[in-house]
């Protein structure tokens, strides 16, 4: 009795230490992240995150382009993905016939096991050329509304959303499907047994693990908001925010990525270090905004 | 299938043997800083412990920036940059760090216009205002007065540049604040700037890449990286009024002129440098040393090593598109090696 006392305080000692490892690994980040970038954070204070300006020369730093880029490249990814990512789920978990499940099932997940590099040079040499096609294709009439202004140049934030929508249907599609195939099989037989059709038994049974399948996409979110190697390859790398798809623009992670190794200044390093916490910021905040709305639809069925 | 496998295993023994240096006792040398230099320095550091087995020099190729960086907090016992190293920055270091010009490097044009034959002249106040995006279209007269006979486009000019820091775009900056004054003002010098136009590649592959697949466009690449991938370049308007195309002896011209004027500590551009056959956009890299380093039986090596790429070791450069010192720079800077200690 003693001993299996001993060896479940002993467990739980143990197993609780792993687990107060990851809020000290998110508090070390924040801590971290806000000492080296103290410089900065004095020099520009609030005004940082909206001011446009990225002069490494005077010395002038503002993250208003690289957050603009992020969210716009993220958002455009999710709106393009997520009925993709959705349909694949509904097929494989509902409607196609069993001997086929496999084979795609495995390609989604291959998928998302493809380096972020291979996916930036496939953007440089195929979607890249075929961004600029549709732009100069585009009818001069359309190519007046801000959304669609600028020269066709191919690389810029269509190419760059296009690339991060490939880079996560995968994850959206594969957690949905779970969700989907978590749904308990009496809710399915209850909708036929009231005479739904197939496509009302789809449509509740994605009604009822609507939670897991706002995770799905908040996972995807999560996916696209620090993608870095592809998108700095597609995007254009041009630090002015732009409403058009077809303007070369730029996003956080990229920024870091190409200009931390040559940053030789201190306050220029400690910008780019508060770039990293702009982005650390923002990434919380949504997860934790994802987690509230999920807690509400929760507590809705509750 | 059998054999060639049990091939591909003793390659992969043997490569892992060569790895391990033979020799236990090794001194090993860590450097750290620019990524241009990097093919050539790796290249003498094998070549150099074939002949010293007892010297390893480790170089890691992080950046002018994070090489700088390094040998300040003296992680590091030598670093490299294509910039020199800035006055506030020499004073932050704990102890004085001298430059030592290696090898050099340039820049060339590469442009987009399927429908030009010819090579086309930049004169450097033209290629300032297209990157300050003041000459827009490629029929401008400034382009046009430069290229004779060329039937230029009235199209778009889609400028390129570098996203990632780089000692190429310092390089670049560096040239068109010499030879326009609003460039100097507006953009300045550095390894990133803030560009007024254009769309930015990574790397010089990514610039490359960008401007094969857009027609109209201009970017620029290292001259190694040019030759390499035998992309045709453009020639540049030279102090003297010549257009020259980039080569290596063209590139190594321009310290050859700098020579008569090298300040005691090398940090000297050779941008814009005068002469009838120098290609203007050239620029040295350096290695950086501490005056007084403290494991003396390193320095010693180190020496030892810089003293047998500067002769011998300069040789290789021709091979892997490095431009070498000029007899004349090359005997400087051995001499001024002998004020370490």
């Amino acid at each position: 009795m003693g001993r299996r006392a001993r060896e479940r305080g002993g467990f739980r000692l143990g197993t609780g230490a792993v687990a107060l490892l990851v809020p000290l690994l998110v508090a070390g980040i924040a801590v971290v992240l806000t000492w080296d970038s103290l410089l900065s954070v004095r020099q520009f204070g609030l005004g940082f995150w909206k001011n446009s300006t990225w002069d490494p020369v005077a010395g002038v730093f503002g993250a208003f382009p690289f957050i603009w880029g992020t969210l716009y490249s993220s958002l455009l990814a999710l709106l393009l993905s997520t009925p993709i990512a959705l349909g694949i789920a509904v097929f494989l978990s509902d409607l196609s016939p069993r001997p086929l499940r496999q084979p795609p099932v495995f390609l989604t997940e291959l998928l998302a096991a493809i380096p972020s590099i291979v996916y930036g040079l496939w953007g440089i040499f195929v979607l890249v050329p075929a961004v600029r096609r549709i732009e100069t294709l585009t009818p001069a009439w359309l190519r007046r509304f801000p959304l669609f202004e600028g020269p066709p140049v191919g690389v810029g934030l269509l190419a760059a959303g296009l690339i991060l929508s490939v880079m996560v249907v995968p994850f959206t599609a594969s957690v949905a499907r779970e969700v989907l195939k978590a749904v308990p099989a009496n809710q399915r037989e209850g909708a036929y047994a009231l005479g739904a059709t197939r496509w009302e038994a789809i449509r509740m049974a994605l009604f009822y693990g609507r939670q897991g399948i706002m995770g799905a996409v908040m996972l995807g979110l999560g996916r696209a908001l620090g993608e870095t190697m592809a998108v700095t390859m597609v995007i254009g790398n041009t630090p002015r925010a732009s409403l058009s798809l077809f303007a070369p623009q730029y996003t956080m992670a990229a920024v870091i990525a190409n200009e931390f190794s040559e940053a030789a200044d201190d306050l220029y390093l400690h910008a780019l270090v508060e770039i990293g916490l702009v982005l650390f910021v923002i990434t919380v905040a949504i997860n934790t905004l994802s987690r509230l709305l999920i807690w509400r639809v929760g507590a809705e069925r509750a | 299938m059998k054999s060639s496998r049990s091939l591909l295993g003793w390659a992969l023994v043997a490569a892992a043997a060569c790895a391990v240096p033979a020799t236990a006792g090794a001194v090993q040398i860590d450097g750290a800083g620019a990524t241009f230099p990097y093919p050539i320095y790796s290249k003498w550091f094998s070549e150099y412990n074939k002949i010293r087995p007892d010297v390893q020099i480790n170089y890691q190729s992080i950046g002018s920036g994070g090489g700088i960086r390094q040998l300040s907090n003296q992680t590091v016992f030598f670093g490299a940059s294509d910039g020199p190293m800035t006055n506030e920055q020499l004073l932050a270091a704990p102890g004085k760090i001298l430059h030592f010009p290696m090898v050099l490097g340039g820049v060339v044009p590469i442009y987009n216009l399927p429908d030009v034959g010819a090579d086309l002249n930049f004169s450097g106040t033209v290629l300032a205002d297209i990157y300050l995006g003041k000459i827009t279209k490629w029929n401008d007269p400034a382009i046009a007065k430069d290229n004779p006979g060329v039937t230029l486009p009235g199209s778009d000019i889609t400028v390129v540049h570098r996203a990632d820091g780089s000692g190429t775009s310092y390089i670049w900056v560096d040239y068109l604040s010499k030879v326009s004054p609003e460039f100097k003002s507006k953009v300045g010098v550095a390894t990133a700037v803030n560009w007024p136009v254009g769309l930015g590649g990574k790397g010089n592959e990514g610039v490359a890449g960008l401007v094969k697949q857009t027609p109209g466009s201009i970017g620029y690449v290292e001259l190694i990286y040019a030759l390499q991938n035998k992309i045709p370049y453009g020639a540049v308007k030279n102090y003297d009024g010549n257009f020259v195309r980039a080569s290596l002896e063209s590139v190594s011209a321009a310290a050859a002129v700098a020579a008569g004027k090298m300040p005691p500590d090398f940090r000297v551009s050779i941008t814009n440098a005068p002469g009838k056959d120098v290609y203007p956009i050239s620029s040295f890299t350096w290695l950086l040393l501490y005056q007084n380093p403290k494991d003396k039986a390193k320095a010693k090596m180190m020496l030892d090593f810089m003293k047998w790429a500067l002769s011998d070791g300069q040789k290789l450069c021709g091979d892997l598109g490095y431009a070498p010192l000029p007899a004349n720079v090359a005997t400087m800077v051995m001499t001024a090696l002998n004020g370490v200690r």
